[in-house]
Formats: C-alpha cells, sequence, structure tokens
C-alpha cells in the first residue's frame, strides 16, 4: 500500500511561494522521479510529502486518508537523505534497528529484520562498525536498510545517489532498481540526472519554479514533450529548438530535433554547417555545427567511427517524422 | 609540509615564550617545593632549617584537611551539575530561531565578562543580603521570613555565584556543540518515529557527550582554585573552607610557609591528574 495523492498542495516561505498549488498522484509501487533545475522545490515537494515541512495549502492523501496533519513518524514513510544522516555515534546494527527500537518492536524481530536487510544489502561484515568507519556507497546502503527495516508504504530518496563517484552511481542505481522490482514498494526519487531519470523511473515529473511542467513515462517524455522546456529538459545531450525562418517553414514557432535524429553526411542534406567541437565517446561522436543558417548551434549524434574535422563543411539530415513543433506559447502543436 | 628552514624559523621565533612561560611557571613551583620541604614561618624566626615531609603529614592530618576536601568536592560537584545540566538547556533555547537572538546570545554571555570578585560582592549584598537583597524582598512579598543566605546555605549560596559566574562559558561550548550537529540527523530520527525527548536522548546528547567533558574538564581545573567568591563572602566561615582557602589561611593567616606550601603541592598534584584527562580527550578531538 502506499498511494500518495496530492491536492492543491502549495508552500510558501514567508512570501515567496516556492510551490504554487499543484495536484499529482502516484500510485501504489509506482517509481516516481521528480526532476527539474536546481531549486526548482523538488526537494520542497518531497519533504512536504515527508511531512518535515508544513504545507501552506491543499491536502497530501496517503492510501486515501488525510495526512496532511499528521507528523512525519506517523505518516509510515521512509526517508534517504542526500547526507545519509546516519547516527555516528551508533553502530550500523543500531542505526538500522534505530526506527524498530522507537516503534517499539520486539528484540527477535528486530534481529530477523535486520540479518534479513543486511543481507540484501551486503551488510553483514559491516554491522558492528560506525558509520565513519565505511565508505560513501556503503553508508548510503545502511541509510537504506534503515528505510528498508521499518517496511514503510513508500520510500522517499532526495538524491541519494549525488555524493557517489561515477562507477558507484551506476551500481547503486541497479541496486535501488532491483529493490523496488523486489519489494514493489511505491518509491519517490529526486534528481537532477538525467540518467536517473530516464532509467529508474515509471513516471517522471519535470518540476520548473514549483509548476508541474509534464508527467508521464519515461519515454511519453522524450516522445512527446508538452512543452519547449520538458524538450529541451529530458534528453542528452539536448534537443536543438530552432526558431526562425526554417520553423515557420514547417508552420511552427519552433521546431524540435533531437542529436541522434540528426544524420550527418558530406551532402546531399537539407541543412549545412561547419563543424566545430567534437566529442568522441567511443561508441558514438556529437559533432557541434556551426554556421547553419538556423540560429544557435546544433548538435547533432554520429556513429564513433564518423570522422568529420574541426573546420569541415557538411549536411545534414533531420528525420522529419520525430520532428517536434512548438507553438508560440511553447506548447506542443499536437 | 614544513621545510627545515622554517622550522628552525619558526623555533627561534617560539624561544622567548617558551623560555618566558617556563620561567614564570617553573620558578613559583620550584619555590613552592621548595619551602614545603621547610619549617619557614616568616614572624616567628624565620627559615628554620629542613624538615623533610613533616609538613606534608602535618597538612593531611590536621583537622581542617577534610572537611576542606569535602566543600570543594560539594562546589566543584554543584556548579558542575548546574552548569552543564543548564547549559544544555540553554543552549537548546539559544539554538531556536527567535527575535533578537544576537542580543539575548550577548545578555547570556555577559555574566561571563564580570570579575569573581565583582559578581561576588554582587550577589551577596544585592541579592543575598537579608534585610535588603532582592531575596530578602522577594520572600517577604510572599510573607515568609528572609533567608540569611550566607550563614543559612553558605555552600548552596557560593554554589550558586560561582555557577552564575560559569554558566555562560558552558553554554557558549555547548551552543556552538549543537550547532554542529546536522539538521538532517535529526530530520531522519523524527522520520524514523523518536519524538522529541527520545530525539534529544538518542541524537543530541550523544553528539554533545564529548563538549560536556570538555566542559566538566576545563571547568574543574578553575573550580578547584576558587577563592575571590569565598573570601568576600563567608571569609571561610561555615564550613566552606576548600583547600584553595585552607592553604591561603595556612601561609597568610598562620603565617606557615612551609605548611601552606605543602597543601599547594597536594593541589597542584589533583590539578595535574584532571588535566591530564582534558589533554587526552581535547587530543582525541583534535585527531578525529
Ligand atoms: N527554508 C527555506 N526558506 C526559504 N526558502 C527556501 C527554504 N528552503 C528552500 N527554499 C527555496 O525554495 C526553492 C526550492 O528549494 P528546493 O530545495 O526544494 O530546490 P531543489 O529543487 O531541491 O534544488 P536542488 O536540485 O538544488 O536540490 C529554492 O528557491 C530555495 O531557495
Ligand atoms: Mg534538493
Amino acid at each position: 500500500m502506499g498511494r500518495i495523492v496530492l491536492e492543491q498542495v502549495s508552500k510558501s516561505f514567508g512570501d515567496t511561494e516556492v510551490i504554487p498549488p499543484l495536484d499529482l498522484a502516484i500510485e501504489d509501487g509506482e517509481f516516481a522521479v521528480f526532476v527539474g533545475p536546481s531549486g526548482c522545490g523538488k526537494s520542497t515537494l518531497l519533504r512536504l510529502i515527508a511531512g518535515l515541512e508544513d504545507t501552506s495549502g491543499g491536502r497530501i492523501l496517503i492510501d486515501g486518508e488525510d495526512a496532511t496533519a499528521v507528523p512525519p513518524a506517523k505518516r509510515g514513510l521512509a526517508m534517504v537523505f542526500q547526507s545519509y544522516a546516519l547516527y555516528p555515534h551508533m553502530t550500523v546494527r543500531k542505526n538500522i534497528a534505530f526506527p524498530m527500537r522507537m516503534a517499539g518492536i520486539d528484540r527477535a524481530e528486530q534481529d530477523r529484520r535486520i540479518e534479513k536487510a543486511a543481507a540484501a544489502l551486503n551488510l553483514t561484515d559491516y554491522l558492528h562498525r560506525r558509520p565513519g568507519q565505511l565508505s560513501g556507497g556503503q553508508r548510503q546502503r545502511v541509510a537504506i536498510g534503515r528505510a528498508i527495516v521499518r517496511e514503510p508504504a513508500a520510500f522517499l530518496f532526495d538524491e541519494p545517489l549525488s555524493n557517489l563517484d561515477a562507477a558507484l552511481r551506476v551500481g547503486m542505481r541497479l541496486e535501488i532498481s532491483e529493490l523496488h522490482k523486489r519489494l514493489d514498494t511505491t518509491m519517490i526519487y529526486v534528481t537532477h540526472d538525467q540518467v536517473e531519470a530516464m532509467t529508474m523511473a515509471d513516471k517522471i515529473v519535470v518540476l520548473r519554479a514549483g509548476v508541474i511542467e509534464q508527467v508521464g513515462s519515461p519515454l511519453e517524455l522524450y516522445k512527446t514533450p508538452r512543452n519547449t522546456f520538458v524538450a529541451g529538459f529530458i534528453g542528452s545531450p539536448k534537443m536543438n529548438l530552432i526558431e526562425g525562418p526554417e520553423a515557420q517553414r514547417h508552420g511552427a514557432h519552433t521546431i524540435g530535433i533531437r542529436p541522434e535524429h540528426i544524420a550527418v553526411s558530406a551532402e546531399g542534406g537539407p541543412w549545412s554547417g561547419v563543424v566545430g567541437v567534437s566529442e568522441h565517446l567511443g561508441s558514438d561522436t556529437f559533432f557541434h555545427i556551426h554556421d547553419t543558417g538556423l540560429g544557435d548551434m546544433i548538435t547533432v549524434r554520429a556513429d564513433g567511427e564518423v570522422g568529420f574535422r574541426h573546420g569541415d563543411r557538411v549536411s545534414l539530415t533531420p528525420r522529419m517524422d520525430v520532428l517536434h513543433k512548438f507553438d508560440a506559447n511553447g506548447l506542443r502543436i499536437a | 609540509m614544513a621545510t627545515q628552514h622554517s622550522r628552525s624559523a619558526a623555533r627561534a621565533m617560539m624561544a622567548p615564550a617558551v623560555v618566558l612561560l617556563l620561567g614564570w611557571m617553573l620558578i613559583p613551583l620550584g619555590m613552592t617545593l621548595y619551602f614545603s620541604f621547610k619549617k619557614y614561618l616568616p614572624l616567628r624566626g624565620g627559615d628554620l632549617g629542613w624538615v623533610g615531609f613533616e609538613n606534608y603529614e602535618r597538612f593531611v592530618s590536621s583537622s581542617a584537611f577534610w572537611p576542606s576536601v569535602q566543600a570543594t568536592l560539594i562546589i566543584v560537584g554543584g556548579v558542575l551539575a548546574i552548569t552543564v545540566t543548564l547549559g544544555i538547556l540553554f543552549a537548546l533555547l539559544l539554538d531556536q530561531p527567535m527575535w533578537g537572538q544576537g542580543v539575548v546570545r550577548i545578555l547570556v554571555i555577559a555574566p561571563f565578562f564580570v570579575m569573581p570578585t565583582v559578581s561576588a560582592l554582587v550577589w551577596k549584598n544585592m541579592f543575598m543580603d537579608p534585610n535588603n537583597g532582592l531575596f530578602a524582598h522577594l520572600w517577604r512579598f510572599f510573607g515568609a521570613d528572609p533567608v540569611v543566605w550566607l550563614t543559612e546555605a553558605p555552600l548552596f549560596s557560593i554554589v550558586l555565584i560561582v555557577s552564575w559566574q560559569w554558566l555562560p562559558f558552558a553554554t557558549l561550548i555547548l551552543l556552538t556543540a549543537i550547532q554542529s550537529l546536522d539538521g538532517e540527523q535529526l530530520e531522519a530520527a523524527e522520520m524514523d518515529g523518536a519524538p522529541t525527548i527520545k530525539r534529544f536522548w538518542y541524537i543530541i546528547l550523544p553528539h554533545l557527550s564529548r563538549a560536556i567533558t570538555i566542559v566538566i574538564l576545563i571547568q574543574t581545573i578553575f573550580l578547584l582554585s576558587i577563592f575571590a567568591e569565598i573570601f568576600v563572602t563567608t571569609g571561610g566561615a561555615f564550613g566552606t573552607k576548600t583547600l584553595t582557602y585552607l592553604i591561603y589561611q595556612r601561609v597568610l593567616e598562620s603565617q606557615n610557609v612551609g605548611l601552606g606550601s605543602a597543601g599547594g603541592v597536594y593541589a597542584i598534584i589533583l590539578a595535574n591528574i584532571v588535566a591530564i584527562f582534558l589533554m587526552r580527550i581535547v587530543g582525541k578531538n583534535l585527531d578525529a
């Protein structure tokens, strides 16, 4: 169980409205990811759901019950913080046991759940250590362990992987996804990492300045972004957004085309330009093309082997079937 | 990494300070040790020669010794208990966001800047005076007989005065310790189902444990040698004679420098035992 519904929830700090009234429903067992630029209110929204901040208006329903005024401990949610927030003076075992101890669960049951969580998270050998004696990834797992043993209705993660190095991040990403598959519990996950959002989410919520720009599955957002903001935000590298005469030719104020949907060749395409920086990733190469007459620089993706050099004049062929069209307000045209 | 050159330069520059400090400490220490083995009565014959450990034996076997140890322990223990408990409470309060925080903090810290003699006199005359003191007025207002503080509850009065002086120190140290606590830890505990009292007990108090130890040790060293507060209030009467005060009486009132010096050596040993613990804990703190 863990269906979370926000009805007209808003939040202001003093006079500044950080989150204007918004509606959102997260279904039971869903993996929802909040993404958005820094300062858009992702953490605030998560903390509202957790109960660590009071709402300025609206209602929060957890499994159909109004939880707006319920204290955090009683909401049955578990949170994993970016800084892990482990208790430094307690051993790993005591850290994991803490929520159960507070709930007055008996000793034998505590031990059973600790052993189970430790086995699942590869922590069995570290139970007697203190957080200070663990690596970043291990601390992260302890924080997750502390959340699991409570058997919460939903997990809340606030950028849990941002303090880890790239390799560990990939590993932990998989572990959290796997955990979600196994527990089948609702998870809400805040990140500003594209890849985390795309790979982990059942549902992505794109926020800008406290406003929900679009809600949908990763592929929906990728294929049919509702406006230019989402179009530019989802996908890496960013979608090329082109205004002016070329857009008008397609009957739009702005057209968008993803780098992976433009073919680059020596000649023959409708657009052309000069190669600037090229980023070789081995499998792919990203070319920055200048002087196309389309406005800003255009990014295109090509195979790793394609060997254009700086200053070469190249020809570009966009795939018309995946061209995105937006009106003057930035909204998608059907 | 310091180079050879910078290290020898540093040594040369520190030398004067080190020599001065050593002289400052070693000469009085040497003289105390020297006199403690002598029978030295300035007004009754002066230096009467070496006496071995006789002064040490006489100091501990005098009838005033054990009561003075007891008084010392009560004052030190009482002040520690009050300052640490209230210090934690004040630190928790001062940590809350409130209007006029800066001013309140300065007010709380102010007593630390008042000289011990002055504060003891103020307490004695303005608060504890049985006729005109503030407490006397308060008692009378409620229809009670004013308490003659310094004779009826002399030890308690002194503990009160000294606590008032040292509370700011404890509060300040504990406040900085509380401020260094990661707020997310408290939020995590809140989510984990710990109510306010348990958050204090399981998260804040363990976080403060080191700061509390440091407060206790530093204060102990200073409290062992409080003098002015006793001198201007009870003058050592009514069972408020501490070890320090006893030494003072032996040297200046009985004019027995040798006996007083022996007491001084005991006090040095006691203070050093505390200091060793302090160094260890502070050292550990710096390592961590
Ligand atoms: N306690 C507070 N008082 C006033 N303003 C706040 C407070 N907390 C957050 N804000 C403001 O609310 C806005 C949203 O903050 P929030 O922490 O939710 O952003 P975020 O989306 O999590 O950003 P990031 O990706 O950088 O973590 C920011 O503009 C921030 O300045
Ligand atoms: Mg945030």
